[in-house]
């Protein structure tokens, strides 16, 4: 694809947040991310040409990150947290449960496009387990037959939105360019903690 | 080592044994210096410490203060009251070795049987040393497909690689080419390439060479031999001046394999890999074998040596002659082409310079350069180092890594006079100094030097009038040192032999009465001519006019001129004698030819740009062509004068009773700069060097080497390219009088009055296609 | 009994209080004004007073840490803030930077004051899009406001999947835009760290601690804790329990404890296992949990403090196959930089998964022990040793269970009865 004068200038912006360029590659990507869908060979040399670096230098970087991606992912790309507190907790179960739903394999896309699925590592939310992402949103205390809903819902273009996270849920490009450090007015959306977070406060103020 | 170098001494007990060494030093080192070898994968001591592999692992104490686990010693400084214990004495280093050395072959293949590098594998030496006598490991080795061509002449095997990551940090560190890197992550890291983008580093030999597995290999080198049936031998490059030392392998005659060696002044541990993988000319072209006379039908034809010898000496006798010696001679031999032009011809009517020169150049080499002593060391303290006319990376690779490495370290600050940005300077963050081409003189007028300072001046500075002259002044005026470096290997040497027409041997001056004698007291004769001889364009005028007839040529290339047809007219025209390796341009239109030794044949030395001998011996003992030394003895014997220089001893012997002149240096005529040109807007400036992997000579039958070569490209500047329409990619027709070549443009940082494009690169050889070479106006028309 | 002591989340509970509005009609940026009219050395003095330690998980002093930092060395010096929290377990600095991004700034900005710092980088995980919209946002009113962009500048960096840059020297790396891999220490990120320059690299939560402290003094963050671990923290509770989530406490609170004001472990069953501060911590059991939740007592015990990140298994889970899980998250996120952890922890998994299938030996136990001793203090960086740790310290309390894999010829648990929906029809 080629990039508008308004990406180009995006990208510019973003270089100039770092002392040094760069810096920059890692949200760069997500930004090649935002606008392709994952990272392609064009975006590593564009990447490459704007930090005057060489495109194995890039590729370098790209690939040791996991949410850089080599190919497209759904438009909703969900991952299942089957780090060991929640696989145990229901993770493996909603994991092979989803993996039967859609009828693909880890790292699978549907073939409508609109669901791609990735066993996850924890995602810093274990007392919500068991927790699914979708596009880095949180969906929290998750069952087999919630998760399937929350597919089914992507797959007919009413996904569910987030338990915290913004009122519906962006698309994985949209959600890319959130990564990209870029503003989507969003933040001031959903709920500013779930009740597990507030749960000492709340016994605190009931005196204990 | 100098009063300010020597540093603090610092006393550490290492297994029980006291040694003292220089603050800094590593503990894996200072354990070398007792004879303790702790094994090791990612330590390299030209490379930063990364302590990767953890092979290194030792107990260290400090004052009493114990680490609470074992260090890696490839990353540690000693210090003060520091105790090691190596797996020597360390039960828990020892355990920590044999751990990290069992899951180092967790996931490597048992192949060393079919593995190049089996043989002289540091992995399979140390698992032998440090590693258990069978696997523990039951689980399921990691594959990668393999092998990967990570360029036309470095391949790559995955599953072998231990991830020691020398290869990516010699890449980037020292060559600061980073085109290969270490990719994904965890279990799955692996070196590699972006995929658009092979590892086309001119060094990337040394990747191979310091690569402790057989990860990667050389496409010319790979299944080709077992290490125990090659035969080694220390020998010195022959590519160009820098005077890296080196090692041939060969096996049955024939060289297979060349290596950097380890010369620390020098090229440290590196070369580059026309060095390193240029050496199949030798047998690759069609080698003369036996002597060649010119019959009276106008054919070559064999004939014995003496037969030979005899023809040679009786055209040389009857006629006015002169001699051409190619800047790739030995010194000793360039010694004996010396001394036969005085001797055996009685003329001064000598060059070594068989490519574009100048008169101004040839008083520059004698005032400021021939016994002249700068060094590596003094680009190590430099405070600024101003090239001229030379272009390192391409020209002279070693000195480019040297500049680097000093860049690397403590910025040093370069500035290139010069009207394309290159590659090499754009990596030095060198400052760019763009100036027209043929207005070099005045931009060099300006630079502020001081005594801390070299100039680096190439050999291509003589092509701008007026340059040298001002690099001359400015040395002068700051104090600043001067060092002249040519491309080819020999030139340094054939300088300070006085096969040039105004220098005898040693630097003395063909004027000075008083050096004659010196050199006629040693060579036993009465007199030597006592004007400056000719230089080469003058000699091949001097046949032309007839006021010489008769020509002896040694490794010349005629079509390394401007005035290739001039050359090529006086070489039909002359009485030439031809001592040669291969059928050449020279072959063609000699009367006599006589084959001679290739350099892996012979013994001998080059100076490299310091004035540094670099000796080696014949790698190829049983070969039996011999040296240009031997055969000009011969013929000046059957001439009746006598060189005494029946081998490469006696002429080194002869050399170094010479020693230095130590009189009156020729003085240096300045001499002014060419007026700038007026240009038509379809009208450049020519610009132009060789690169480092071209169409060279030496570089025939290498299509792997080949291969890594750069693109062949036209660059303009982005102002001339609007103002012409020009953009990346569109064929631009580039036109003299004498011809044309046509070239895919690039529009980089150049002056807007001139146009780059490589002197002798496949669709680009300028010097014939052209008959232009630096300063000359062309043409430009896009296609 | 302890007392819970809400200072970081006290105002959690209302619904804006991501907001700058929120977080200034509770006093926020009164510190940081406060802060910027002190001397910076003793904005130095007043954290070391304090006894505030790194929460990332060394428990390193904060007021010491910054200063480390050269003063007067003309170069540039930089605040990196640590919040790319991925340790499994951990799940404090996320919800906090979802309620209240603020007082992380403010903390920035007092930090940056007191290290003679003119920039700072949050570096944040990048698998949390929500939470990087509010701290985006958040840095944007605080510059509006101009409580940034006065001499102090904040740049949000977002991760894209590397547990590794948890780990501060493969952070910088990260944040310089290479791979996150660990750096050779010394030089120390005091010295050179962000682009060679002296730099001071805090967790999250240590960061957040300081407007507080700032605001109330070090004698008053000083009467709580413990001896050597003064102050609140967040203790994350989740797991096996009914009722999971954070809990701000003075440091030095037992399990016990939190599990009696939170409701105990889920109905029914008991507790089996539970980690101190993330998987990295060697696990605990029932013999543990009147261990004091500090630093020195979760030592003393044969663990670490950590992250707080209160992990609780009971009875109905397989042990093995909850270490197996993380082996597997530690071979999926070494680095692949040095050769114990790269190698090791793909052979321990191996080994792992054959035992856990019950086709182990008793010979693969002591193998598995064996290697862990090879891998443990021989890699370059802490992950390698946090691989071992629930290996080792499982088999210490569990090896019945291992041993049981064995004779059993499989795992002898059904996994679904320790899933939460166990009965819900799932």
């Amino acid at each position: 694809m080629a990039y508008s004068q308004e990406d180009l200038a995006t990208m510019d912006s973003i270089i100039k947040r770092y002392p040094r360029s760069r810096s920059a590659i890692m949200p760069l990507l997500h930004f090649v991310q935002s606008r392709v869908g994952f990272v392609n060979g064009e975006g590593i040399e564009l990447i490459a040409k704007l930090l005057s670096l060489e495109s194995a230098e890039v590729s370098a970087v790209a690939t040791f990150y996991t949410q850089y991606k080599r190919r497209s992912v759904g438009e909703y790309h969900v991952g299942v947290c089957t780090n060991t507190l929640c696989a145990v907790m229901g993770g493996d179960a909603i994991f092979a449960g989803l993996k039967a739903h859609l009828g693909v394999e880890n790292d699978g896309v549907t073939e409508d496009g609109k669901v791609s699925l990735e066993h996850i590592e924890c995602n810093a939310a274990c007392d919500y387990a068991p927790v699914v992402m979708a596009n880095w949103e949180f969906y929290d205390n998750q069952t087999v037959e919630s998760a399937k809903d929350l597919v089914d819902s992507m797959r007919s273009g009413n996904p569910k939105p987030p338990t915290r996270g913004p009122n519906s849920l962006v698309t994985w490009k949209e959600a890319s360019a959130v990564l990209a450090g870029i503003n989507d007015g969003k933040a001031h959306e959903g709920v500013q903690a779930g009740e597990p977070t507030l749960l000492g406060l709340k016994i605190s103020k009931e005196g204990k | 080592m100098t009063t300010s170098e020597i540093t603090d001494l610092i006393t550490v007990v290492i297994d029980g044994f006291e040694v003292s060494v220089p603050k800094g030093t590593l503990v894996i080192r200072a354990a070398e210096q007792l004879g303790i070898q702790i094994p090791r994968f990612c330590d390299h001591p030209l490379l930063d410490p990364v302590g990767a592999c953890r092979q290194c692992l030792v107990d260290i104490e400090i004052n009493g203060r114990a680490f609470p686990k074992p260090q890696a010693s490839c990353t540690i400084p000693v210090e003060p009251g520091m105790i090691v214990k190596t797996q020597l004495t360390s039960v828990v280093a020892d355990k920590a070795q044999k751990g990290v050395m069992e899951l180092l072959l967790i996931n490597h293949p048992l192949d060393c049987p079919v593995c190049d590098k089996g043989g002289e594998c540091p992995l399979q030496n140390q698992a032998m040393s440090t590693g258990r006598s069978e696997t523990r490991f039951e689980g399921v080795k990691r594959t990668f497909e393999k092998p990967v061509n990570i360029s036309s002449q470095v391949l790559l095997d995955r599953e072998r690689c231990v991830l020691c990551a020398r290869c990516t940090r010699f890449s980037d560190q020292i060559a600061s080419d980073p085109f290969i890197t270490l990719n994904e992550r965890g279990a799955l890291q692996q070196v590699g390439i972006y995929e658009k983008a092979p590892f086309k580093s001119y060094f990337s030999g040394n990747a191979v060479q310091i690569c402790p597995v057989g990860a990667l290999t050389g496409a010319s080198y790979r299944f080709r031999a077992r290490p125990f049936d090659l035969v080694s031998t220390p020998s010195a490059c022959e590519h160009c001046a820098s005077g890296c030392d080196m090692r041939t392998d060969v096996r049955r005659g024939k060289t297979l394999r060349r290596l950097a060696g380890d010369d620390a002044s020098v090229n440290e541990e590196w070369n580059c890999d026309k060095g390193r993988w240029a050496f199949k000319y030798v047998t690759a072209v069609d080698r003369l074998t036996h002597p060649l006379i010119r019959d009276a039908s106008g054919e070559l034809v064999q004939a014995s040596w003496p037969e030979a010898l005899a023809a040679a000496a009786k055209g040389l006798q009857e006629n006015t002659s002169a001699v051409l010696v190619g800047g790739r001679a030995t010194h000793e031999d360039a010694y004996g082409y010396s001394k036969f032009a005085r001797i055996a011809l009685g003329t001064n009517d000598i060059d070594f310079r068989s490519r574009i020169s100048s008169n101004e150049e040839r008083e520059f080499l004698a005032a400021h350069v021939v016994g002249s002593s700068t060094t590596y060391r003094d680009i190590d303290r430099a405070d600024h180092v101003l090239l001229v006319g030379f272009e390192p990376e391409e020209e002279s690779p070693i000195v480019f890594l040297r500049l680097n490495k000093q860049f690397r370290k403590r910025a040093l600050k370069v500035s290139a006079i010069a009207s394309k940005l290159s590659i090499g300077v754009e990596k030095l963050k060198g400052d760019f100094i763009k100036v027209a081409p043929g207005q070099e003189a005045s931009a060099i007028a300006k630079q502020a030097l001081t005594s801390l300072s070299v100039i680096l001046v190439g050999e291509r500075a003589s092509e701008s009038a007026g340059a040298l002259s001002a690099v001359a002044a400015l040395a002068d005026s700051t104090g600043a040192k001067i060092a002249w470096i040519p491309r080819r290997a020999g030139e340094r040497g054939a300088l300070e032999a006085g096969a040039i027409g105004n220098l005898l041997p040693g630097g003395r001056p063909v004027q000075d009465p008083a050096a004659r004698v010196d050199i006629a007291a040693l060579w036993g004769v009465s007199s030597l001519p006592s004007d400056n001889g000719r230089s080469s364009d003058e000699i091949y005028a001097g046949i032309s006019t007839g006021a010489i007839g008769a020509l002896l040529v040694g490794g010349v290339d005629p079509l390394d001129g401007v005035n290739s047809a001039d050359a090529l007219a006086a070489l039909d025209k002359a009485f030439v004698v031809s001592l040669e390796i291969a059928p050449s341009e020279v072959t063609l239109r000699a009367d006599v030819v006589l084959p001679v030794a290739a350099i892996t044949e012979k013994s001998g030395s080059f100076l490299n740009w310091e004035g540094r001998a670099r000796s080696f011996d014949a790698a190829v003992s049983d070969s039996l062509n011999r040296s240009d030394l031997r055969i000009l003895s011969m013929i000046a014997d059957a001439m009746g004068a006598s060189l005494n220089l029946s081998t490469v001893t006696s002429a080194a012997k002869e050399i170094s009773t010479l020693g230095k002149w130590d009189g009156a240096r020729v003085s240096m005529q300045a001499v002014p700069a060419s007026q700038s040109s007026n240009l038509n807007s379809d009208q450049f400036i020519l610009n132009s060097w060789r690169r480092l992997l071209d169409l060279g000579t030496l570089q025939k039958g290498e299509e792997n080497l080949a291969g890594t070569a750069r693109q062949t490209v036209a660059v303009i500047s982005p102002s001339r390219a609007q103002a012409l329409g020009i953009t990346d990619g569109n064929l631009l027709k580039i036109s003299t009088t004498q011809g044309s070549v046509t070239l895919p443009a690039l529009v980089e940082d150049i002056h807007d009055d001139a146009i780059w494009a490589p002197r002798n690169s496949l669709g680009s050889q300028l010097l014939v296609n052209l008959g232009a070479g630096h300063g000359a106006v062309v043409t430009v028309v896009k296609l | 009994m302890t007392k819970l002591a809400p200072v970081l989340s006290a105002h959690w509970d209302e619904k804006d209080s991501f907001t700058i509005e929120a977080y200034t009609r509770h006093g926020g940026y009164k510190a940081s004004q406060k802060a910027l009219a002190m001397d910076p050395d003793a904005v130095i003095q007043l954290v070391k007073n304090s006894g505030l330690r790194g929460r990332g998980g060394a428990g390193f002093p904060t007021g010491m840490k910054w200063g480390f930092i050269p003063q007067g060395d003309n170069k540039d010096h930089y605040l990196v803030v640590n919040a790319d929290e991925s340790e499994p377990g951990t799940c404090k600095d996320t919800p906090l930077l979802m309620a209240n991004p603020h007082v992380l700034i403010e903390g920035c900005i007092i930090a940056c004051h007191a290290i003679r710092a003119k920039h700072a980088f949050i570096y944040i995980r990048g698998e949390v899009t929500h939470v990087v919209r509010r701290v985006n946002q958040a840095i944007e009113d605080a510059y509006r406001a101009g409580h940034l962009g006065n001499g102090i500048d904040l740049v949000l960096h977002v991760g894209a999947g590397a547990y590794i840059c948890g780990e501060e020297t493969a952070l910088l790396d990260s944040l310089e835009g290479f791979r996150g891999q660990p750096r050779l220490r010394p030089p120390f990120p005091a010295i050179a760290g962000l682009y060679a320059r002296p730099t001071v690299v805090n967790n999250v939560e240590s960061i957040s601690a300081v407007p507080a402290i700032v605001a109330n003094g070090a004698e008053w963050y000083q009467s709580m804790g413990t001896e050597k671990s003064k102050g609140t923290t967040l203790y994350s509770l989740s797991g096996h329990v009914n009722n999971p989530g954070q809990f701000e406490a003075p440091l030095g609170i037992t399990l016990r404890e939190i599990l009696e004001l939170s409701g105990g472990i889920r109905n029914g069953h008991t507790l089996k296992f539970w980690t101190p501060g993330g998987s990295s911590t060697p696990i605990f059991t029932q013999e543990h949990l009147d261990t004091p939740l500090d630093y020195e007592g979760v030592a003393a015990a044969g663990s670490m403090l950590g992250t707080k990140a209160l992990q609780i298994f009971d009875e109905t889970t397989c042990v093995v196959r909850a270490v197996l899980r993380w082996t597997e998250f530690y071979k999926h996120e070494s680095c692949g930089k040095c050769t114990p952890c790269r190698e090791g922890t793909w052979w321990l998994v191996q080994i792992l998964r054959d035992l856990e299938a019950g086709k182990g030996t008793e010979a693969d136990l002591a193998k598995l022990l064996d290697l862990c001793d090879n891998i443990m203090g021989r890699s370059f960086c802490a992950l390698g040793d946090g691989a071992t740790s629930p290996i080792t310290s499982s088999i210490k309390y569990f090896r019945d269970e291992y041993i049981a894999h064995i004779t059993h010829g499989g795992c002898p648990f059904d996994p679904v009865a320790s899933t939460l929906f166990v009965g819900a029809g799932a």
